[in-house]
């Protein structure tokens, strides 16, 4: 006779199997491209075209990205030029619009004042537009200014993107930080200025970490606004430095992988780098017993 | 050291009065308690004290220096609130010296300070923890720590007690009463509980819908109070409270049940008056298990039918029917009661009230 529990134990074995099976296919899905696209990188285009797919590549060689780097005329690209775009554009555009995501979220979170909801819509609103429809708009504006082609233009074009967004977020966790943290800053001394540095800042840091992390790698995979508004190697970013691979019959899918895994690898460091301020529940035991 | 003054204080939202121009001296070294129920407008005074809450109108004096526009910190107070509000992000030991850090305090200075406020409240095991790693009972003692290290001239305290269990705020409402007598700093408590400001304060302040209702010591507030409201607020079980009509020497209560006009009320009121009767549960009693004994004092007997009971132990709150509804009496040395049961009652008149039902003051004055 099986007994009640020898068949629980069975039960919540089978059930752990299939959890790690189903995850496992998840991540198969999710993982796939990003596989299938380093794969690529290594392999002749031959195999990448063939019909049926040839699933366990036969020869490997790093063929492309020595190729990338190579200069002008052997199959390379500037890619360090772009990198050194993608960089300066994704780094500036995410500092600002973090420190105006942060001032502005804090505004939202703690004071009141009037047509605040209606402001807070509007901003929300401004994220319904789809990117493309304000390429062609700003690309006229741009023109006109004078600063299509520049770093300037591109982050002005991304700080206004992500804004909205850093706004929304940080708001969010700053209303978590308890009130009362603040005001007994005030009383043990501090002035509101260092009440926010010393207790709200570090409290409300996991937040502001995600939106950097989200305003940073939006600028970095743009690509709609900044295939419009880049035209040289002065301002193009690596997304756009893909097309490079792209010529009038054919295209270079090797190389184009080859710059994707380029372009993947500091997006990956910088998070991993920056997950570790995501740890949240750090107000717990502020206040309550 | 420091008296602190309101004078004429307002708060006002738009055009909703919150508090509606109190007068207070709070004398150098005083523990005041500010009590009443909710949304009575306690806690925004103390907010207004503290420096929280910008003031409408009137003005706040600290040791006879004017605050009314001042930040917190230079108030020289320290407040420790209902949440705690522990910094999660430091240890113990730096939430401690947080404000001193801030005032650029010296090290070895801050680490003395620390320690003395730790030994005070016993925290010496828990100075590396983070406030999350604490019980209610512990965070609450740091947040009183951390207002003692600042050494401040008034202490502010709202509500301190009411995240604790029953058991955890008799004990540290015995603390914080140690505390006053060691440290000796002018205390200013909000709470809601009567029985926290009964036990811990010097004056109580009882404030009603933005209004102080009376000021006294426990003792004026439990056996004289001004009004209606201060009568029902203060004391537990609340004193029975019974609108009657004074009619030839007599109150006669809704039911056509009447009780004799007290001696000391005689002269202050007319045949007609709308009153309202009050008498506490020790006042009122089964014969023989009261107070007094009725030997001076101006008893009247009634035979009353039981309706419930509660025993405590060392004493039972009896519920006796009278004019219709259950009025509650406090049976010391106990026997055993059962409902419906009829007892002997005695009304000890003579400690009875009587407020005008129409303004709801104290005839006695």
């Amino acid at each position: 006779m099986m007994d009640e529990n020898a068949s629980a134990r069975l039960t919540r074995r089978t059930l752990t199997v299939a959890h790690r099976v189903g995850l496992f296919l998840a991540m198969l899905v999710i993982c796939l491209p990003g596989i299938w696209i380093v794969l690529s990188s290594l392999r002749p285009t031959v195999e990448i075209m063939a019909k049926p797919p040839v699933w366990i590549p036969q020869q490997l060689s790093f063929d492309a990205y020595v190729a990338m780097f190579s200069g002008i005329g052997k199959g390379g690209i500037p890619v360090l030029d772009y990198f050194r775009n993608s960089l300066i554009i994704s780094v500036t555009s995410t500092v600002i619009a973090v420190a105006i995501g942060m001032a502005g979220g804090y505004a939202f979170a703690r004071y009141r004042f009037r047509g605040k909801s209606g402001m807070f819509l509007g901003l929300m609103l401004t994220r319904t537009v789809p990117g493309i429809a304000l390429s062609l708009p700003l690309f006229f504006l741009y023109v006109r200014l004078g600063i299509i082609d520049t770093h300037i233009g591109m982050i002005l074009a991304y700080v206004a993107l992500n804004v909205p967004f850093t706004i929304w977020l940080i708001d969010g966790f700053f209303r978590q930080v308890p009130k009362d943290l603040a005001e007994a800053a005030q009383i043990d001394g501090c002035t509101r200025w260092q009440a926010f540095w010393q207790v709200e800042f570090p409290l409300a840091r996991p937040g502001i970490a995600s939106a950097a992390i989200f305003a940073f790698l939006t600028c970095w995979n743009e690509f709609a606004l900044a295939s419009q508004l880049t035209r040289s190697v002065n301002s193009k970013t690596l997304p756009v430095g893909l097309l490079d691979y792209t010529a009038e019959f054919t295209i270079d899918w090797r190389g184009m992988c080859a710059l994707a895994v380029v372009m993947i690898i500091p997006a990956l460091t910088l998070t991993y780098i920056v997950q570790k301020h995501l740890v949240g529940g750090l107000t717990s035991g502020a206040v309550k017993g | 050291m420091a008296t602190v003054s309101l004078k004429n204080l307002t708060k006002r939202y738009g055009n909703i009065a919150i508090v509606h121009g109190i007068d207070l001296e709070i004398a150098d070294r005083e523990f005041i308690a500010l009590v009443g129920p909710s949304g009575c407008g306690k806690s925004t005074t103390l907010r207004m004290i503290a420096g929280l809450e910008d003031i409408s109108g009137g003005t706040i004096d600290i040791g006879g220096r004017m605050v009314n526009d001042l930040p917190p910190r230079s108030r020289n107070i320290s407040m420790v609130f209902q949440s705690y509000a522990l910094y999660p992000h430091m240890t113990v030991r730096e939430n401690l010296g947080f404000s001193l850090k801030i005032a650029g305090a010296a090290k070895d200075d801050m680490d003395r300070r620390v320690a003395e406020a730790s030994a005070i409240l016993g925290l010496d095991e828990l100075l590396e923890r983070r406030p999350s790693q604490l019980s209610g009972g512990q965070r609450q003692r740091v947040a009183m720590g951390r207002a003692i290290v600042r050494d401040p001239d008034v202490f502010l305290f709202d509500e301190p007690l009411s995240n604790l269990d029953a058991k955890l705020r008799t004990q540290m409402r015995t603390e914080i009463k140690k505390l006053h007598a060691k440290v000796k700093s002018t205390v200013i408590y909000v709470t809601h509980d009567q029985v926290e400001a009964m036990t811990l304060a010097d004056r109580i302040v009882i404030m009603r819908s933005g209004y102080i209702e009376q000021v006294g010591t426990p003792d004026e507030v439990f056996s004289r109070p001004a009004t209606r409201f201060v009568a029902g607020f203060i004391g537990s079980p609340p004193m029975n409270l019974h609108e009657a009509t004074v009619s030839d020497g007599k109150l006669v209560f809704g039911s056509g049940d009447s009780l004799p006009l007290p001696g000391q009320f005689k002269s202050k009121t007319a045949a007609g008056d709308k009153v309202v009767f009050g008498i506490r549960p020790d006042d009122f009693f089964p014969t023989g298990h009261g107070l007094s004994s009725g030997g001076d004092t101006e008893v009247h007997r009634l035979e009353l039918p039981v309706s419930i009971t509660e025993p405590l132990g060392n004493e039972t709150l009896v519920f006796a029917e009278f004019n219709g509804t259950d009025w509650v009496s406090r049976m010391l040395n106990p026997k055993p009661l059962k409902a419906g049961d009829r007892i002997g009652m005695s009304f000890d008149l003579s400690r009875a009230h009587l407020f005008s039902a129409e303004t709801g003051k104290s005839l006695r004055v």
